[in-house]
């Protein structure tokens, strides 16, 4: 696609069609600053290693009217995650909600429409909180999505409420005839004293690829705790830019698992800011890597405020012509005394055509923290291989059960079961061996 | 059960065995002393199948087959056992699920059956008490955070669940106090049976004091160069490797 003259087309049917949602203002602003500085090139320091642009070659369908999709119920059996009975589900389909297919089964939650939400009794959390990404990520993709926000939802969970189920959001590409774009947003906020566990996951429908730019920011409240985890297992043809801002604004914790298995090109930025002092934070990562897959993933910790922890913890298991990065960020501004705040990436090269670049970055302001941060690449460990296989077990299977042990302080962080044993399920799928 | 005859193996280009004759069978128990760099350890890589290592001439026949052409998971299926000297940290395996799925694949290749959990429980807790050792233990990632003494427990415990023919144990004895080694040694001497037979690596004479060999070989410089009974090793003990230098002739090789 002509990227300029495509996205004018449909920004300006947006903004012809969905006038009452209130958010012209921010789209156009956002679009103003998409056209300025354009789709991440790989002269840009943060997009160095990801060649973003050859995605926008391609000629997409991008659906701005909201509520026209085919999908149907029996569609989306396949992709449901386990678990999902007790779930509660919101489907987006090519980046926009779907109040039919969706079912909410927890009491805690108030699930609406952004716009609404945004007019009514939320409306000063959002207004808020909306958009505070955008100071973080300053990318013309980031700006794109906010141009395009429609069909997005705001996720609430209510005082102190422990939400019984967790959230699973799906976000379907709807691939069957043409090659789909699409732009999820969602905005979440839980409450003083409350609990919420959001597992996001991408699948697409159909054969053709599908390009996902999709943006959730999560707001944190006081003694409140999130649990997010995000499962990349999509066909190796479909890409995603997956940004989670997560933002603590109130004594608070978070801990966040990203599992990225198969896609074409994966970029993800999770974003930690501590608000609030004594907030903690954990972050999890696992890319287990193969064929010509692409993951890059960036994160930032944010210490605004002092007395703050973090640990950040990224695998790479990466094979064949596939490709890791870690980018991991964390700044520590001057008035943020006592912040602890710690990371560490580790890869296993499985194949001399793979890939792995690693960048930890620390920018510290303050003078009393403790931090530290650390990366190693390397291939599987011969020696413990021949333990394993001294042992009577056979080399394929020592390698696997090797990596297994690698990714296991990762996925052991998922709290939920279903999720978690899923996760190994695809692991071990992956790494072919049978689960013990 | 063992023949090596005229085993001459090295590493990145380096010979180190330099023609070893050894037979042992069923039901016996031998050991192996020398010097430090007398190729006691390559021995026990060699024969475990250790691909950093390169056999350069004779061969090893065991159970009446071509040890050398196995690969290293089949001479443990085969019954062939190695206690490492150093045993590697693990993190994120289990013990208990590590040894399920050897003891697994040793009954697949011998044409049997997975065994079931309750039995895999039964055997776990007949062989824990063997070394003494606690279920704890061994729900924990494999060696990580272990004393010295643990992993070696951890090596026979290993040993016993997988009831090898023959086991060679190198340095099993290293970096253990007299309490732990008396375990080791009940564990391993419990094992033995008129079937299986044990080659003992060691630089001291002090394991055998608990586990009593039948013969007694001293390798020195890549050969075997004095073999006898059970004396031998306090006759070592008390002179020193030295006298065994001395009467190779070869003062020049300094310790």
């Amino acid at each position: 696609m002509n990227t300029n003259t495509y996205f004018k087309e449909h920004f300006d049917e947006l903004q012809s069609t969905d006038i009452l949602s209130g958010f012209d203002a921010i789209r156009q602003n956002a679009f103003n600053e998409f056209n300025r500085m354009g789709i991440p090139s790989i002269k840009q320091e943060a997009w160095k290693y990801t060649r973003i642009s050859r995605l926008f070659e391609k000629d997409y369908q991008y659906d701005v009217k909201p509520g026209t999709t085919s999908i149907t119920a029996a569609d989306i059996n396949a992709v449901r995650m386990p678990g999902h009975e007790i779930a509660n589900e919101l489907f987006f389909i090519n980046g926009i909600f779907s109040l039919s297919l969706s079912t909410i089964r927890s009491a805690q939650l108030v699930v609406q429409p952004l716009d609404e939400a945004a007019s009514n009794e939320y409306r000063d959390i959002v207004n808020n909180h909306f958009g505070h990404s955008s100071a973080y990520i300053m990318d013309g993709i980031n700006a794109l999505n906010t141009a395009f926000i429609h069909g997005a939802v705001f996720i609430h969970v209510k005082r102190g409420q422990i939400t019984d189920h967790p959230v699973y959001i799906y976000h379907l590409s709807d691939a069957r005839f043409t090659n789909s774009f699409s732009q999820p947003r969602n905005l979440v906020h839980v409450s003083e004293n409350a609990q919420l566990q959001i597992v996001e996951t991408f699948a697409t429908i159909g054969q053709q690829e599908s390009f996902t730019n999709q943006v959730i920011e999560i707001v944190i409240e006081k003694d409140a705790r999130v649990d997010y985890y995000k499962i990349q297992d999509d066909y190796s043809i479909n890409s995603q830019v997956s940004t989670t801002h997560i933002r603590h604004v109130g004594k608070s914790y978070s801990n966040s698992v990203v599992i990225s298995l198969s896609g074409n090109i994966i970029r993800n930025n999770l974003n930690i800011v501590f608000d609030a002092d004594h907030c903690e934070a954990h972050l999890y990562g696992l890319y287990c890597l193969n064929g010509h897959t692409h993951v890059d993933n960036h994160t930032i910790v944010d210490n605004v405020k002092p007395n703050c922890l973090s640990n950040t913890l990224y695998k790479g298991v990466v094979d064949d012509l596939a490709t890791g990065i870690f980018n991991g960020k964390i700044f520590v501004r001057k008035d943020a005394q006592k912040t602890n705040a710690y990371q560490s990436n580790k890869n296993v090269l499985l194949s001399e055509g793979a890939s792995v670049s690693t960048k930890p970055q620390l920018e510290i302001f303050a003078d009393d923290v403790k931090c530290s941060h650390g990366c190693t690449v390397g291939s599987l460990d011969e020696e413990a291989l021949f333990y394993l296989r001294s042992r009577g077990v056979d080399k394929d299977k020592a390698r696997s059960l090797l990596l297994h042990a690698f990714a296991k302080d990762v996925v052991e962080n998922i709290k939920s079961e279903p999720i978690r044993l899923y996760v190994n399920k695809l692991i071990s799928e992956r790494l072919q061996i049978d689960l013990l | 059960m063992l023949k090596i005859q005229n085993l001459r193996a090295g590493i990145e280009g380096r010979e180190i065995l330099k023609g070893i004759n050894l037979e042992i069978k069923a039901g016996e128990v031998h050991a192996i002393m020398g010097p430090n760099g007398s190729g006691k350890s390559t021995l026990a890589s060699v024969l475990a199948g250790r691909e950093t290592y390169e056999v350069l001439g004779g061969s090893v026949e065991y159970m009446g087959k071509d040890l050398l052409e196995f690969s290293v998971e089949d001479r443990a299926k085969e019954g062939l056992f190695l206690a490492f000297q150093y045993p590697i940290e693990i993190p994120g395996l289990s013990t208990t699920n590590f040894i399920k799925t050897a003891v697994n694949e040793a009954r697949k290749y011998r044409g049997q059956e997975p065994l079931d959990a309750v039995a895999f429980l039964r055997m776990m807790k007949e062989k824990m008490a063997l070394v003494n050792i606690d279920q704890s233990l061994l729900s924990r990632s494999l060696n990580e955070g272990f004393s010295g003494g643990e992993k070696k427990r951890n090596e026979i415990f290993q040993m016993a669940m997988l009831q090898p023919k023959l086991a060679i144990l190198d340095e099993t004895d290293s970096g253990l106090d007299i309490d732990a080694i008396r375990i080791v040694s009940n564990g391993i001497n419990k094992l033995r049976t008129k079937d299986n037979a044990v080659l003992l690596v060691t630089h001291y004479q002090r394991l055998l004091d608990y586990i009593v060999p039948d013969f007694v070989h001293v390798l020195y410089n890549g050969r075997i160069v004095k073999s006898g009974p059970k004396e031998l090793a306090l006759e070592l003990e008390e002179r020193g490797y030295d006298f065994i230098k001395q009467e190779m002739g070869q003062f020049e090789e300094a310790l």
